[in-house]
């Protein structure tokens, strides 16, 4: 009988065993965004045993030129990403048990999540999710399979893959207090396919028992441009989240941005970690050409922005006004820092 | 007289005024990111940035981006 997954199982690095292996193989997709549709659809269609995949948001207009799970009824339909993900990905292949899951991954439930899985793909959008993940990852022991891009430029990092192997918080000495974007600078489809195609050849790789490394690579579709970079002597000793007592920080909620529905004032207030304080004049000229009604003073700056009125305050805070939604707000904020 | 260099694997001509590594990242627009240098397949550290680039380098930097 011929499998469906023959030509697969003919790639000899992967061979018989090692489509066994991803037969049993189960898989957590952090994001169902870009990056996480592209890499789920890969990783369904290779028949992995199982896979969660969770999102926190609603379809829209904006996600289909590059999140390829979606179709326009969905976005009519309304559907929250992590269940329109799960009835594409259950009818690309019935062989995997797909699980959707609506939801804000958060310190709280981040662990509990991870939990009874085996390898992690990153779909999110933004970096503070990352080194949560990165976190709850290495206590896990789960490796986890870093993809960003934005722009025609795309980066991926394997954590976990190899014994005293850097982590992502090793990298990233300090943390942007902003970064790029796909709601500031855009992004074109084929970086997002390219990136998520490198992180799910690595997570392959790792379910066939490859030999892994610690590999930074970068590429940019428009310029040509791509660096790659072993980056093991860029472990740290005394790192917070991947030392030999490790206190992971970002799982602890302080170290992360908070969260409170103003009472009766239809506003999200969201106060940033000691960590990562923004600066008001740097984060004004980031913004300048993306909102509208741009003000600033020595104490706070305000902008108007996807019909929401945002204030900074220098203390770290930002008011989002015109919602009661934490999760539309945390959205928004992400949409503009990264 | 110019350099020239290999940028993140394209030959790249460096204009006088940059001298070091700092410098071009800033000539770049990458001086206030997250990022990571390797100068000839070694990994640059931060304390390092004021090396000079020399003719012939091989230089590659991955910046750090928020999307996805
Ligand atoms: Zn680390």
């Amino acid at each position: 009988m011929s499998s469906k997954y023959s030509r697969q199982e003919l790639f000899a690095p992967i061979g018989l065993v090692g489509q066994q292996r991803i037969r049993e193989a189960k898989v957590f997709v952090l994001g169902a965004g870009a990056l996480g549709s592209s890499g789920a659809e890969m990783l369904v269609r290779a028949g992995v045993g199982e896979l969660t995949i969770v999102d926190r948001d609603i379809l829209e207009w904006t996600n289909l030129h590059r999140q390829q799970l979606y179709t326009e009824q969905d976005v009519i339909n309304q559907l929250p990403k992590a269940i329109a993900a799960e009835s594409r990905l259950r009818a690309i292949n019935s062989d995997v048990k797909v699980r959707g899951i609506v939801a804000d991954v958060t310190p709280e439930n981040v662990l509990e999540l991870f939990e009874g899985h085996q390898f992690i793909l990153d779909g999110t959008d933004n970096i503070e999710t990352r080194l949560l993940a990165n976190d709850a990852a290495l206590q896990l022991g789960i490796p986890f399979f870093m993809g960003a891009c934005v722009g025609s430029y795309g980066l991926t990092f394997p954590i976990g893959v190899k014994e005293g192997s850097p982590c992502l918080h090793c990298l990233l000495e300090a943390l942007p207090p902003q970064s790029l974007t796909c709601d500031t600078v855009g992004v074109i489809s084929p970086i997002v396919v390219t990136t998520a195609a490198r992180q799910t050849a690595e997570l392959l790789k790792c379910i066939t028992g490859a030999t892994m490394e610690p590999r930074l690579e970068s590429v940019d579709l428009w310029t040509g441009e791509r660096a790659a970079m072993n980056v093991q002597s860029m472990k740290k000793p005394g790192c917070p989240s991947c030392s030999d007592t490790p206190v992971y920080p970002y799982l602890s909620a302080n170290e992360v941005m908070r969260t409170a529905v103003l009472c009766g004032r239809d506003t999200v207030q969201l106060t940033w970690p000691k960590n990562r304080q923004v600066e008001l004049i740097p984060f004004a000229e980031s913004i300048r050409d993306i909102v509208s009604n741009l003000k600033q003073n020595p104490y706070l700056v305000s902008c108007e922005y996807n019909d929401h009125r945002l204030v900074l305050f220098r203390d770290g805070r930002m008011l989002v006004h015109g919602t009661k939604d934490i999760t539309a707000a945390r959205k928004i904020v992400a949409g503009l820092l990264g | 007289m110019e350099k020239m260099i290999d940028l993140n694997g394209k030959s790249y001509s460096v204009v006088p005024e940059v001298g070091t590594i700092q410098q071009l990242l800033e000539h770049l627009g990458l001086g206030d990111r997250i990022l990571i240098v390797e100068k000839n397949k070694e990994i640059l550290q931060k304390d390092y940035y004021d090396a000079p680039i020399m003719d012939r380098d091989q230089i590659e930097i991955i910046h750090f981006v928020g999307g996805g």
